[in-house]
């Protein structure tokens, strides 16, 4: 019952947005059925559609999570696209630098690096806010940019094959990589790029709602973003707290590149990333910070992301910019129902 | 002036009105009196137009009228002042006063006009607002006169003011108290909501008592007193004087010594205090808010940052204070329990459910937190906490799976108690222990807080009720602009003289 009360209104949305969704489509002139069927066929179909909305959900996951745990302390981590983009980097440094090492020496080193990177890009703004009060929304983008163009300097400049003409660096030490679901499953053709990442997501879903909701650490962070001057006279450290939220927000948003480098481009490829730190936003939103929620939300826009190109090509007017519009639509629903309850919640209030 | 005939109005499961008649005679001042969550502000926003009624009729004047939103309200002369405010602050008074009436045409708002007839208004009710000052320099209570010269402005003949005293200062109730007078003086009617029992025999003419989202009683004020009202309004009798036996005071536990606080702006806000408390007594620090208990009681529980503080406090002889000393956590842990002024702000989390809320400040402390450097939270030791506390402590309903947000405010507030004492503490830090707290529920508080200096606990005791303090403390100290200026012994000394010590006056 209570599950039921918490997935209904993202499933309004979600629902609200298909419906908005198909005026579009029958504006431009094309069959809303029939896009819609071929938007979910292809995304379902097995094993290209499942396989590659797997993937295409993996990082999404990832930065879901990290804006969670962010915004369960009350931040609002807008930097996880910078975070993942240094972090990405990074793996595919320890990546290049240790290229020599055994597999179980350099996967363990690319995953730490990843994380690390990911932790000390948004722990950065994390202490800033809290030593000295600098809203974290200014900091993470501005640490954005700069991460942007850290990445691009080091690609072009140091780490890129004489006379490539991708901006992208050297591979990583084969030693590196990790399975691509193709190697152990059957029937599974090993191009499609959905790879243990994948897992890692997952374990990372229940390891986060452990840290939550089983732990003092999550307690703290939680007290500290429900009501920080409650959290001091509990006797916590709310810098302690924000500062260590965003480092764990950072290293969940860092987790992208363990997908990224060791698991599918096997190299640091500059501009891989579509956003995914900020559709992680949208899939937070949708998911309530929670972590199952982020995981299903994740899934969806991953559906989406895998079935928008099969719209692009196979209908006649519609690109694949309407999964934009349907993302847009849900956000859009899912924003106003956290007005529509707050109106609810305030008269609620007021009947005294 | 107003009557409302059998409303009824339910929210969701609550029946929150259930066929409420009330009549307001006009040019009297009426007290709608009652427990949280009674109905009293659900009625009078009815009346307002702020909610529609399912069922019932409001006549004005002895005309039935339809009140369907504010706007009608006021076209029939009806105002409201909410509990909160409703201005905005960066705008002046004038032009809060004509926001939505602007006098002038639609191209040119006659300022100066709005200036002149907001002034008028305030000399004949004698209320001391400038026009043109910001809101945001006024202080509360002169706020509140800006939202009374507001509805005036619009004519209101009816004025409904939303427990209006439960944000200001005594001096400033008197102020209002006689402005509501003034206003009867000349011909308009009021209707005060209050849960206070002095206000209601003090300034109103007739009283209306609700429980339960009934009518249950109306009454001469002159023809009745406090114990009636009271048994009205909770359906039993209530002991209005706290009964206690003499303080057995033993070895010295609190001990301050020249304690300042400078606060976040660079004001001094507590200037050389010292005192001590002993194991077994009360010691209550009576004043008018905003003097320094809010800091005294802050600093003592270590959440005032040490580089704001000077002096020393010292617990069973250990000096805690000071960059060297304790934070707020290990405080706790040494035994110094806290309720805290504002249950709302630094008590509770809301959102939170009541077991979760139940371990807040205990969250490392065994049995709660175990594995390595206690980690894990053991939820069923928390369960079992959060279980004993809501049923030793008589938390309504019983149910830990619940919201703090969803528990009244008396009930909210014997959590907090529950939490605090079960923490077995040498020393209690209790401000405003019943501020917003239903009657039945203080009697309930008042005894635990006996029951636990009795058991040997040194208490210092901070309320802005001073029948409260003079109660409950055996030793009672007067704090004025950041200093000690008399300690009293609260049997021997009347509410006048303290009254008088808390403005800084000494009696003679």
């Amino acid at each position: 019952m209570k599950l039921l009360r918490q997935l209904i209104y993202p499933l309004l949305a979600v629902a609200a947005a298909f419906l908005v969704g198909s005026v579009f489509i029958l504006l431009i002139g094309d069959d809303p059925i029939e896009t819609y069927s071929l938007l979910i066929g292809s995304a379902l179909s097995w094993p290209d559609g499942i396989g590659y909305t797997l993937f295409y959900a993996t990082p999404l996951i990832f930065t879901g999570l990290a804006v969670a745990v962010a915004f369960r302390c009350g931040l609002l981590n807008i930097g996880a696209e910078g975070q993942l983009i240094a972090a990405a980097f990074a793996t595919a440094w320890a990546g290049i630098t240790f290229a020599g090492l055994p597999a179980w020496l350099l996967i363990p080193l690319c995953c730490l690096a990843a994380m690390g990177t990911g932790a000390v890009w948004a722990g950065v703004p994390g202490v800033l806010r809290a030593r000295f009060g600098a809203h974290e929304v200014i900091t993470t983008i501005m640490m954005n940019f700069i991460a942007v163009a850290l990445a691009s300097y080091f690609t072009q400049y140091h780490y890129k094959k004489e006379g490539d003409a991708i901006l992208q660096t050297v591979p990583i030490g084969e030693s590196g990589h990790i399975a691509r679901f193709g190697k152990f499953l059957p029937g599974f053709p090993e191009r499609i790029p959905l790879n243990l990442a994948f897992v890692l997501a997952l374990v990372a879903c229940v390891l986060v709602w452990i840290f939550l909701w089983r732990t003092r650490w999550g307690y703290e962070i939680r007290a500290t973003g429900a009501n920080p001057a409650a959290a001091a006279y509990g006797g916590i450290s709310t810098a302690r707290q924000i500062v260590l939220a965003m480092a764990v927000s950072g290293s969940l948003a860092g987790m992208v590149g363990i997908g990224e480098v060791l698991g599918y481009r096997y190299r640091y490829y500059d501009g891989f990333s579509a956003g995914y730190g900020f559709t992680g936003i949208a899939v937070a939103l949708l998911g309530r910070n929670h972590p199952v929620g982020v995981l299903l939300a994740a899934l969806l826009f991953g559906a989406f992301l895998r079935g928008a190109l099969f719209v692009d090509i196979f209908t006649e007017h519609v690109s694949k910019d309407l999964v934009l519009v349907l993302q847009g639509v849900i956000i859009l629903f899912v924003a106003s129902e956290a007005l529509f309850r707050g109106r609810a919640a305030r008269l609620e209030r007021g009947k005294v | 002036m107003i009557e409302l005939r059998n409303i009824t109005k339910r929210f969701g499961n609550v029946l929150a009105n259930d066929r409420v008649s009330l009549k307001v005679e006009p040019g009297t001042i009426h007290a709608i009196v009652g427990e949280n969550g009674a109905g009293k502000s659900t009625a009078m926003r009815i009346a307002y137009g702020f909610y529609s009624a399912d069922d019932g009729e409001i006549l004005v004047d002895g005309v039935a009228q339809r009140i369907a939103s504010p706007q009608d309200a006021i076209s029939r002369h009806i105002g409201m002042v909410h509990q909160h405010f409703m201005l905005v602050e960066t705008m002046t008074v004038a032009e809060n006063i004509v926001l939505g009436a602007e006098p002038g045409s639609v191209a040119a708002l006659d300022l100066k006009g709005a200036e002149a007839q907001v002034r008028r208004l305030s000399e004949e009710l004698g209320l001391a607002v400038d026009p043109r000052a910001p809101i945001s320099d006024l202080s509360v209570g002169q706020q509140q006169r800006v939202e009374l010269l507001k509805a005036l402005y619009r004519q209101a003949r009816l004025l409904i003011l939303d427990e209006p005293t439960a944000v200001l200062t005594p001096q400033e109730v008197a102020e209002l108290f006689a402005i509501l007078r003034r206003m009867r003086e000349q011909g308009k009617t009021v209707v005060i909501i209050t849960h206070k029992l002095s206000e209601v025999l003090e300034l109103s003419d007739d009283v209306t008592v609700m429980r339960d989202g009934k009518v249950v009683g109306y009454l001469k004020t002159k023809e009745t007193n406090a114990a009636e009202i009271a048994r009205l309004m909770v359906g039993r009798d209530v002991l209005l004087r706290v009964e206690k036996k003499p303080a057995q005071p033993a070895a010295t536990v609190l001990e301050v010594q020249d304690l300042k606080v400078t606060a976040a702006d660079r004001t001094r806000r507590l200037d050389g205090v010292s005192f001590t408390v002993r194991a077994g007594e009360i010691v209550g620090i009576a004043g008018v808010e905003g003097n320094g208990q809010t800091e005294l009681i802050e600093a003592i529980a270590g959440l005032v940052p040490a580089a704001r503080t000077s002096g020393s406090i010292r617990l069973a002889g250990d000096d805690i204070s000071g960059p060297s000393g304790l934070d707020a956590r290990q405080r706790k842990e040494k035994g110094i329990a806290h309720i805290p002024e504002d249950r709302h702000r630094r008590g509770l989390l809301l959102d939170f459910d009541l077991a979760e809320n139940s371990i807040l400040g205990v969250q490392r402390s065994r049995p709660m937190a175990v594995g390595p450097g206690g980690v894990w939270l053991d939820e069923a030791a928390i369960h079992q906490r959060a279980e004993r506390i809501v049923h030793d402590f008589d938390v309504r309903p019983p149910n830990i799976a619940l919201p703090a947000r969803s528990l009244s405010g008396g009930n909210q507030q014997k959590l907090i108690i529950g939490r605090e004492l079960d923490l077995h503490p040498r020393l209690l830090l209790v401000a405003q222990p019943t501020r917003g707290v239903d009657i039945g529920a203080i009697e309930f508080i008042h005894r635990q807080i006996l029951a636990l200096r009795d058991s040997g606990c040194a208490v210092l005791l901070v309320s802005a009720e001073l029948e409260e303090v003079t109660a409950l403390a055996d030793r009672l100290l007067v704090l004025h602009q950041g200093k000690i200026v008399r300690e009293v012994d609260p049997a021997r000394t009347t509410t006048a003289e303290i009254g008088l010590l808390m403005t800084g006056g000494a009696p003679a």
